[in-house]
């Protein structure tokens, strides 16, 4: 439609300011059979942006495998739940909050955070473990100190004072990320099997109720923001970011357990991106009702506020009940006893409308499933770019290089580095479960009073999915997996934070698409099912992309907690044992990266049949008792894990090997490997084992000592790897 | 023995304190919301940590003055023992039980961590089993002052609880993790039936933490 045709009252540009293409409009003029008033165009694009709507990416991510014998619950609610025994269940999902944290970074991952709880004790669940997954631009990009300081500020000053531990995650710095930081925030909570709350909203005439603070002018918009490209007047969106406030979620979280183990709640829902408006539009439409609005009614912190301001609202601590009307003073004296706001706003009705009063007079009057089922999907177009090629390197290549200094380089680059400065400032240990600290491969955390617990990983590597969707794809589900399984536990479920570019680009939308291929092929091997997740867009600034970043958050179950793997080297004597085959794979190494500049050499392939093999025999070996200590190879490959369990447990090792090709065995970052430290009597046992159930075992040296040593090389003492790993944050 | 553990909104720290009071001496603590006023008959009160009504001001300072500190203060003043840990030493000071200040950390930051402290007045009801310790701290408010007058009368009457070492028990400057004066951790008041301190015992008090260590302390109120 061109402007000289635009046959509507309303503006063109009032449409397109709220983010709608004109088209999107007209499809909102026949669903309503006439023009919307400015508080329903509000909510409309509020409701079709592609934050909340998914319009791009619904049709691909059906394509996920998300039903599974432990799945109680798949994506389309607040949270997933999974199965955990005894009665017990694990409800987690991970959300971005990249968009307001590169504008804020204190604030925008604070209340990153706060969204995320929200959505797990919405479910009944008490978290138990917060994660993250956090890329920042270039180490010597003027803004990368000042974003990374903010984030993670941000995210312990939330997670500290609510008293949920931070227990690990990860982060990357990479240039395609200097306009776009991404900052995905993951929660873990736990409650019993039988008292799960859902979002679906019931009984017509049943009251339906606001909690938490009051409604402010803050974070209007915050939605339709994060669905657009960032450009050189970016700053001036700062006051769409919402601002944080631990204390009052702490009140919230308490007060709703409170009420929860009262037969009172019906229907809950977070008040979080688009505030009011999507949370009362989701309940209605979940239990196909409709739900009257009283706006007169809503706790407001700032006077005069109008309908359109108080639907669009992200004032962060809010949550949307309905209740059992025999229940209301109940309910009230609870949320009274913890000081905050608890009003009813409206009720359910029978019309499948939303309805909204203000002052006496109607401010809106929408179907239900205008704003949900008829809201635009598409099927963009895609074009998937063909990998990078492929590079076989050899031993000649490297002649020249230095294999112990190459390796101080690598631990002491910003990618690879330890991340200790950054975990000392979130609480990790609150709650006093947990088993493993962040460091780990993957972080446990005890279920509260039970000998069980549950092992959590964060991971993507995004310059694999750059040069090959597919395969990078695959690695992000895998890595966790194998992370999870390197602690001991069995791996049940991930969630994923799927950050991209604009979709409407062909060679974007083919990323998306291959990378959900890769990860679909990879859960549906593993049985490692999607349970929740997060779509964000439109992570670009000034027309430039960042890599494909489909970050994924696996959880897994440890029957038996005296069964816990870590990384650190514990006994000397013991001998280090690399399972799974080595080819040298160097292409888009860390090792090419840092010591060379280069990415190039294609991204290594995954084999999910020998995935799958060494995992298995990994937990059969922890079930036997074989393992003192596993970690799974990953960035950086074989040398730079043994000189992190070396770190971790400070022991040494004498490293006796002999191949043709060092460099590609020390630094190839070929999958399906871990490294495991074996005691003597039981080394027989364990390579016996593994011939049997065909994974390839050798040996790479005995432990003790204070120093790497290698064969014909040399050797580094441990305080000088300490140094060169802790020096990059130390420094910050 | 009776005991009582207080609970403002903001306390994070009340179960993992109650649960470490079970499983070591023995008995279930009486949870004691903040709105109340009254605690009568108890053989120890603990102010937990977290963030009492947010922090959003002085640490502690709000916390001071609600209804259950006034019979804190009562208690403590019959000689009850009374024990604050991070942001229960952080309420305890700004209610004028223990001497003193607790600033933000050298750093500037917040720091988790397992730190060591040896215990410089091994003869009160809180350290009698006390040797040094390994035990996490939580905190971002941490960094322990006093003037020279206080500092002096602090020493001179032992009240000095803890002080921050090395592996091997040396206070040093490398041992501190937040800047306080003298290495100090912890303090009582005079008559040595309040403690307040930084580091978190109940997160040392099982093996699955890693180190039990903070058992002692409890332990030692049990003798």
């Amino acid at each position: 439609m061109t402007s000289s045709n635009w046959q509507f009252d309303t503006e063109k540009s009032l449409v397109e300011s709220h983010g709608l293409k004109l088209d999107e409009f007209e499809k909102i003029v026949e669903g309503l059979g006439r023009e919307p008033n400015l508080t329903e165009l509000g909510i409309f694009s509020a409701m079709w942006n592609e934050h909340c709507s998914y319009k791009s990416s619904k049709y691909w991510l059906k394509k996920l495998p998300t039903s599974g014998e432990r799945v109680i619950q798949g994506p389309g609610e607040n949270a997933g739940v999974i199965d955990i025994d005894d009665g017990d269940v694990a409800v987690f999902k991970m959300e971005s909050h990249n968009h307001p944290s590169f504008l804020e970074p204190y604030q925008g991952a604070a209340t990153g955070v706060g969204g995320i709880l929200r959505d797990v004790f919405t479910m009944g669940a008490r978290p138990v473990a917060n994660m993250n997954a956090l890329r920042f631009g270039d180490p010597n990009h003027p803004k990368t100190k000042h974003l990374v300081s903010g984030v993670v500020g941000g995210i312990g000053g939330y997670g500290n004072c609510i008293g949920i531990p931070t227990v690990g995650g990860e982060v990357n710095f990479h240039p395609s990320y200097n306009g776009n930081i991404l900052v995905n925030a993951m929660t873990v909570g736990i409650a019993k099997k039988d008292k799960i709350f859902y979002s679906a909203a019931a009984g017509i005439g049943n009251p339906v109720v606001y909690v938490g603070s009051k409604t402010g002018r803050d974070g209007i918009h915050g939605a339709t923001m994060a669905s657009a490209e960032f450009d050189d007047d970016s700053e001036e969106k700062k006051p769409t970011v919402q601002v944080g406030d631990p204390f009052t979620e702490k009140l919230l979280l308490e007060a709703c357990l409170e009420l929860m183990k009262e037969d009172a709640i019906i229907a809950i829902q977070d008040m979080g991106a688009a505030g009011l408006t999507s949370s009362s539009i989701e309940m209605a439409s979940k239990g196909n009702v409709g739900i009257d609005i009283n706006l007169s009614k809503v706790p407001m912190r700032a006077a005069n506020m109008t309908a359109y301001e108080l639907m669009l609202s992200e004032s962060q601590e809010r949550m949307l009940m309905v209740i059992q009307p025999k229940k209301e003073e109940l309910a009230r004296s609870i949320f009274k006893k913890w000081d905050l706001e608890f009003e009813v706003i409206g009720e359910v009705t029978d019309t499948k409308k939303l309805i909204l009063h203000m002052d006496g007079e109607e401010q809106a009057s929408i179907p239900i499933n205008i704003l949900v089922e008829d809201a635009p999907e598409y099927q963009r177009d895609y074009i998937v770019n063909d990998p990078s090629p492929l590079i076989s390197f050899e031993s000649k290549d490297f002649e020249d290089k230095d294999i112990l200094s190459d390796l101080l380089k690598m631990i002491s680059h910003p990618n690879l580095c330890s991340r200790k400065w950054i975990w000392e400032q979130y609480d990790h240990m609150v709650m006093a479960d947990t088993v493993v600290r962040p460091g780990s491969d993957a972080a446990v955390v005890r279920v509260h009073g039970t000998n069980k617990g549950i092992a959590i990983s964060t991971d993507c590597s995004p310059t694999y999915c750059r040069h090959n969707s597919y395969e990078g794809g695959k690695h992000a589900v895998v890595e966790t997996w194998r992370n999870i399984v390197a602690s001991g536990a069995e791996p049940i479920a991930i969630t994923d934070c799927m950050n991209f570019g604009n979709p409407e680009k062909p060679e974007i939308m083919g990323q998306f698409v291959e990378c959900i291929r890769g990860m679909g092929d990879a859960c549906s091997k593993l049985n490692y099912p999607v349970i929740s997740g997060n779509v964000s867009l439109y992570n670009e600034t000034n027309g430039e992309g960042i890599y494909p970043t489909p970050a994924i958050g696996g959880v897994g179950l440890i029957r038996d907690l005296s069964n816990t793997m870590t990384i650190d080297l514990k006994n000397e004597g013991n001998v280090l044992c690399l399972i799974g085959e080595s080819n040298n794979h160097l292409g888009n190494s860390h090792y090419l990266s840092i010591i060379q500049s280069r990415e190039d050499g294609g991204t290594p392939s995954i084999n999910l049949d020998d995935e799958l093999k060494n995992g298995k025999f990994i937990l059969d070996c922890v079930a036997k008792k074989l393992l003192k200590s596993v970690h799974d190879v990953g960035e950086g490959g074989v040398l730079v894990a043994i000189a992190e369990m070396c770190i971790s447990g400070m022991q040494g090792i004498k490293i006796d090997i002999t191949k043709d090709f060092l460099h590609g065995f020390f630094f190839g970052e070929d999958q399906a490997r871990y490294l495991v430290e074996v005691s003597q009597n039981k080394l027989e046992q364990i390579e016996v084992d593994a011939n049997k159930s065909a994974v390839k075992i050798e040996r790479i040296g005995e432990i003790g000592g204070t120093s790497i040593s290698i064969n014909s090389i040399g050797e580094i003492e441990l305080s000088s790897l300490i140094d060169h790993h802790t020096k990059w944050f130390n420094e910050f | 023995m009776k005991t009582h553990v207080i609970v403002f909104p903001g306390s994070n720290c009340d179960r993992d304190v109650a649960v470490a009071i079970q499983n070591i001496i023995g008995s279930s603590p009486e949870m004691v919301w903040h709105k109340d006023s009254t605690i009568n008959q108890s053989d120890l009160i603990v102010v937990p940590g977290g963030f009492s009504y947010g922090d959003y001001l002085r640490c502690g300072a709000m916390a001071s003055t609600s209804p259950i500190m006034k019979s804190v203060i009562e208690n403590a003043n019959k000689g009850v023992p009374v024990m604050g840990i991070c942001n229960g030493f952080q309420i305890l000071i700004e209610s004028g039980l223990l001497q003193g200040a607790l600033m933000r950390n050298s750093s500037l930051s917040f720091i988790c961590r397992d730190i060591i402290i040896k215990p410089t007045n091994t003869k009160t009801i809180f350290t009698n089993k006390s040797t040094i310790s390994k035990m996490p701290i939580a905190h971002n408010e941490g960094n322990y002052f006093a003037n020279s007058n206080q500092i002096k009368e602090i020493e001179d009457n032992d009240q000095i609880a803890f002080q921050y070492c090395d592996e091997n028990g040396d206070i040093n400057s490398h041992s501190n993790p937040n800047g306080s004066i003298n290495n100090i951790a912890g303090v009582f008041n005079k008559s040595k039936n309040v403690l307040g301190m930084m580091p978190h015992p109940e997160r040392a008090a099982e093996s699955i933490h890693g180190c039990d260590d903070g058992r002692n302390i409890f332990e030692s109120l049990l003798s």
